[in-house]
């Protein structure tokens, strides 16, 4: 096992550091002509503040040091692996981290001339155009902020097709599979659709017989993912495809999934006509510890109005840059008369785009299927190595092989000794790696869902496995050890029933201070 | 940029993002799994859809081929150049504002451990990124004195259509909101988009043409018991200080609606903050602390409420609570409240929101930090005497403001009385590099040809000067 021991959280809250009277950051002195010319600060005093906000009072090596010793309590890519399933954590490439931090990108205000930013929308064009040539889509929209954010221009894409055709008041369902993301339901939600969801089968393939009974005149669209979170290609998509359309449906790719066939197989081939894809997740783009992400939405265009003339894309929410062959210069429209609207008040998240934009344009079609290719390398190489390995098993799709990531099951163990998933998770913390998603997909139980992506070394990979035997063996010869974990990282395990006591909850310093003194119960 | 579409290349050097791509380890994995090529891995793809190799390196993506860091760079760079930067920056705001970054801002949110960290689902080898996102919360708290801030919202616009969607939650049954005519117009649009599926109406407040604020009288005479919520922006789209906030929130709550107010932090240094206004609810854009415009993203959307339970349960996004280790050695922290959100509720969750602007909540909290208990007033005191110097000396070209009220750092100037369109204006401060307002009669049309102009502590006198200069210039020239 990896000696692994996190710096220990002995770091002070921000609010017990500092001294009455620092200042961390000088701002300057209003000029003379401007104090002689104004006279006095003229706020109505309804409206002027009348105390400083208690915030803590520190120097500028105290604000440094103390979030420098907070990132040594944290772990990211940059520490060790994060194989996080559907999260696609893989290496950030530092090149797009620096021009994405460009002062020729950041500097610029969202309502500059266009003519002052062609340099940013002539990327933010092309970007468009390669995503919708990776997609096998016609049109790409870069404006959502995160995939789920994504979604919700899908669904809402969705809704607008059918309001345009006006059947809305028919169309009332959207269908998606137990296995799906629940950012999936949550946005269907939103759109005010109702969610019916469908079960999988033993062979990690939609039930198709499931699908048949749901799909019918109420059904306004499908949400799957494609390779599926058991990290399963879904063999009936063609069929299933074909039986929406007949029944005037649209069908929706989530792109968490797309580093498992990028290359290989394009959601507009295979039927979809909307997609999101996070440029958080494929194209290389940090998370940020929850964010920012981009999730940009790719359709396959088709005519919905033949009359008026209306496309599938014209009812999408959003920005997107457009050439502008006669004057030579790149414009960005806004959402025109048939579209869904706005998701946010401008553009879209441009630095993760820039980070997408630099990885597409250093990999190159080759090295993208490349990346897949070494995606799924991996993961059917970890799933060799946790073949047979007592404690665990692998549900679904007996025999077959996985894409960008394999779920495995701690159930055996959990049954028979007692250890949890989520002990199991601990104990990879204590060897310094990063858990799988635990817990879900939800049809599996005590799911471990794996997704090491390309950017892992094979080496790692097998201490990875080496590790999960090694709890194993623990698990079965003393049961109750796993539950005294993690004891290497800076914490150990974190009380969250009291963190969510109605008596202890406590979201900010305002709430502790407040409680403390008796004003919240 | 014209693709290399003659050839595609056949790339085998091993790359330096997939440790995985030498000849070696390929073998070695290939050989356990026990398949020749990793194109078997492919095999349950149907033919119908599986593309050729050839197929896929003949699309237009990237320049069609690999490449080195140092070609990518050479090529972005080349693009960037068409990029011009303006110095001083816009005179423009609406929402988003050209501020001072501090550098430890940006070293600070560089450092891998947060950068390219995920959500702390793990929570114990994740405290240190959780303790930095409690501390955006909480200082955030204390700016705005509301109680619980979430981890962040994408933006102010999604803040707040948000919030009247967790209003109409809040007070089941009612059916109306209504929103003030003097706020962002595309923070409207916005709001309109996620309140739309759900059938339930938005209401425009009319503003006071001579003063900019919202009209009081028209206010009273359209909330009723249907209205869920009222909402307001101070400083309002105008840059106007609503001195009549505090009575608007009273008015709300008397028809037990609740008061939703949208605030520029940087303001707060000198503006009552939403909580001694007694808002149920506050959100704003925390662009301006310590973030780079960047072309309108990532920015940071605030969303507080106050100490309420009935909010709480329906209160959208992430939040991070102080707690301690179950041995009770240790304070430690944890997500909280987890049951309203997407991954464990699904379609009955309160929001669909998962991947959040946490980064942009660090960076906030870095910057709240180094400015502290004082400098958010020392801050917003500069701003205010530079945005009222120029307002004192726009009246000697010839020009005007077009509301009388109070104003913090921005104001729609009227170029209607020069008798020239606004876009000529605009072009003439191109031609002498300055980038001037918004231009907002598209959005207001009876106020026909009136720009809106914003300063901060990056537009100093000297810069102030040069641009009055210009512009008195530009309306002797083109003026009647």
């Amino acid at each position: 096992m990896n000696r692994f021991r996190q710096a220990r959280n002995w770091e002070p809250l921000i609010f017990e550091l500092g001294s009455k009277g620092r200042i961390g950051f000088l701002v300057p002195e209003p000029e003379d002509a401007a104090k002689k010319r104004v006279g006095s600060i003229d706020i109505p005093p309804e409206m002027k503040r009348t105390r400083d906000p208690e915030l803590p009072e520190l120097s500028e090596v105290e604000v440094v040091r103390h979030f420098t010793n907070l990132s040594q309590a944290a772990y990211g890519v940059d520490n060790g692996p994060v194989p996080l399933g559907s999260c696609t954590m893989k290496y950030n490439p530092r090149i797009a981290w620096e021009i994405a931090g460009d002062p020729r990108i950041v500097n610029l205000h969202p309502l500059q001339d266009e003519r002052t930013v062609q340099g940013l929308l002539e990327i933010l064009y092309e970007l468009q155009k390669w995503l919708a040539n990776i997609t096998g889509m016609d049109t790409c929209i870069l404006h959502p902020a995160a995939g789920a954010h994504g979604e919700l221009a899908g669904v809402l894409t969705i809704r607008r097709y059918h309001e345009v055709k006006n059947q809305l008041d028919k169309k009332t369902d959207i269908i998606i599979p137990d296995s799906a993301h629940g950012t999936n339901p949550a946005s269907a939600a939103m759109a005010g659709f109702r969610v019916i969801e469908i079960p999988s089968a033993e062979d990690g393939n939609i039930d198709m017989e499931a699908l048949k009974s749901v799909v019918g005149e109420s059904t306004a669209g499908l949400m799957i993912t494609n390779p599926s979170t058991l990290g399963l290609f879904e063999e009936h998509i063609l069929e299933i495809a074909e039986l929406l359309h007949k029944h005037d449906a649209i069908i929706y790719y989530d792109g968490a999934n797309l580093n498992g066939i990028m290359g290989y197989a394009r959601p507009g081939d295979m039927g979809f006509d909307i997609a999101h894809l996070n440029i958080h997740k494929t194209f290389g783009a940090p998370h940020g510890g929850g964010g920012p992400g981009a999730g940009p939405i790719c359709i396959k265009d088709r005519v919905v109005d033949s009359e008026k003339n209306i496309m599938l894309s014209d009812l999408a929410p959003g920005y997107r840059v457009v050439y502008d062959e006669s004057t030579g210069l790149y414009r960005v429209k806004g959402p025109g008369e048939y579209s869904t609207g706005l998701l946010k008040a401008f553009f879209g998240n441009i630095t993760p785009l820039i980070w997408g934009y630099v990885y597409i344009l250093s990999m190159g079609p080759q090295g993208l299927r490349r990346v897949t290719e070494h995606a799924v390398l991996i993961t059917n190489y970890f799933m060799k190595l946790m073949e047979n390995v007592k404690g665990y098993n692998i549900p679904y799709g007996r025999g077959r092989f996985r894409k960008h990531e394999v779920v495995l099951s701690a159930q055996p163990m959990t049954d028979e000794v007692g250890v949890t998933a989520e002990d199991v998770a601990k104990g990879l913390l204590d060897a310094g790696f990063y858990a799988p998603t635990i817990y879900f997909p939800l049809i599996v139980k005590e799911a471990l869902m794996t997704e090491f992506t390309e950017t892992e070394t094979p080496e790692n990979v097998e201490k990875y496995a080496e590790r999960l035997k090694e709890i194993s063996k623990i698990a079965y010869s003393n049961p109750s050890e796993p539950k005294t974990w993690p004891r290497n990282t800076s914490v150990g395990r974190v009380d969250v029933l009291k963190a969510n006591h109605p008596k202890h909850v406590t979201p900010t310093w305002r709430v502790h201070v407040r409680r403390m003194r008796g004003e919240i119960q | 940029m014209k693709p290399l579409f003659v050839y595609w290349v056949v790339e085998t050097r091993p790359h330096p993002w997939i440790p995985g791509s030498t000849e070696e380890s390929l073998k070695k994995m290939l050989d356990v799994i026990g398949v020749k090529s990793i194109t078997e891995l492919f095999n349950d793809i149907p033919r119908e859809v599986l593309l050729g190799e050839d197929e896929w390196n003949r699309l237009e993506i990237g320049v069609g081929r690999p490449l080195s860091e140092i070609e990518a760079k050479e090529i972005v760079d080349e693009k960037l150049a068409k990029n011009r930067v303006f110095n001083p920056p816009p005179f423009m705001g609406g929402g988003v504002y050209p501020h001072y970054v501090p550098p430890i801002v940006k070293y600070i949110i560089s450092r891998g451990e947060f950068l390219t960290a995920y959500t702390p689902y793990q929570a114990e080898i994740s405290q240190g990124l959780m303790q930095a996102i409690f501390e955006y919360q909480s200082m955030m708290a204390e700016l705005l004195e509301m109680d619980i801030v979430n981890a962040s919202m994408y933006d102010w616009s999604s803040s707040i259509a948000e919030a009247v969607l967790m209003a109409f939650r809040v007070r089941k049954g009612r059916r109306k909101i209504l929103l003030p005519a003097n706020m962002n117009p595309l923070h409207k649009r916005v709001v309109e988009t996620y309140v739309k599926p759900h059938g339930l109406k938005l209401e425009t407040i009319p503003y006071d043409r001579e003063l900019g604020t919202v009209d009081v009288e028209a206010l009273k005479s359209m909330i009723d018991n249907d209205t869920a919520a009222v909402y307001i922006q101070y400083p309002n789209f105008f840059g106007i200080v609503e001195d009549k906030a505090k009575a608007i929130g009273e008015i709300a709550h008397e028809k037990q609606a609740l008061f939703i107010t949208g605030v520029y932090p940087v303001a707060l240094g000198i503006l009552k903050p939403p909580g001694e206004l007694d808002a149920d609810i506050a959100v704003g854009e925390g662009q301006s602390l310590g973030l780079g415009m960047n072309y309108g993203g990532p920015h940071l959307g605030i969303f507080a409420i106050k100490y309420d339970m009935n909010l709480v349960r329906q209160m959208p996004g992430r939040i991070i609570g102080l707690t301690t280790t179950i041995d009770g050695g240790d304070k430690a922290f944890a997500m909280v409240w987890q049951a309203r959100e997407q991954h464990i509720r699904r379609e009955k969750a309160t929001s669909n929101i998962c991947t959040n602007e946490a980064l942009m909540a660090v960076a906030a909290a870095v910057y709240m930090a180094l400015l502290g208990r004082t400098g958010f007033r020392r801050l917003a005191e500069l701003i205010y005497y530079r945005a009222h110097y120029a307002a004192s000396r726009i009246s000697e070209i010839g020009l005007r403001r077009v509301f009388k009220a109070e104003f913090f750092n921005e104001f729609p100037i009227s170029f209607n009385e020069a008798g020239v369109k606004y876009s000529v204006i605009h072009e003439k401060l191109l031609e002498h590099g300055l980038h001037g307002g918004l231009y907002i009669g598209g959005y207001y049309p009876e106020l026909g040809e009136t720009a809106l102009y914003a300063f901060t502590e990056l537009h100093s006198v000297k810069a102030i000067d040069r641009l009055i200069e210009v512009l008195g210039k530009v309306i002797r020239e083109v003026g009647r």
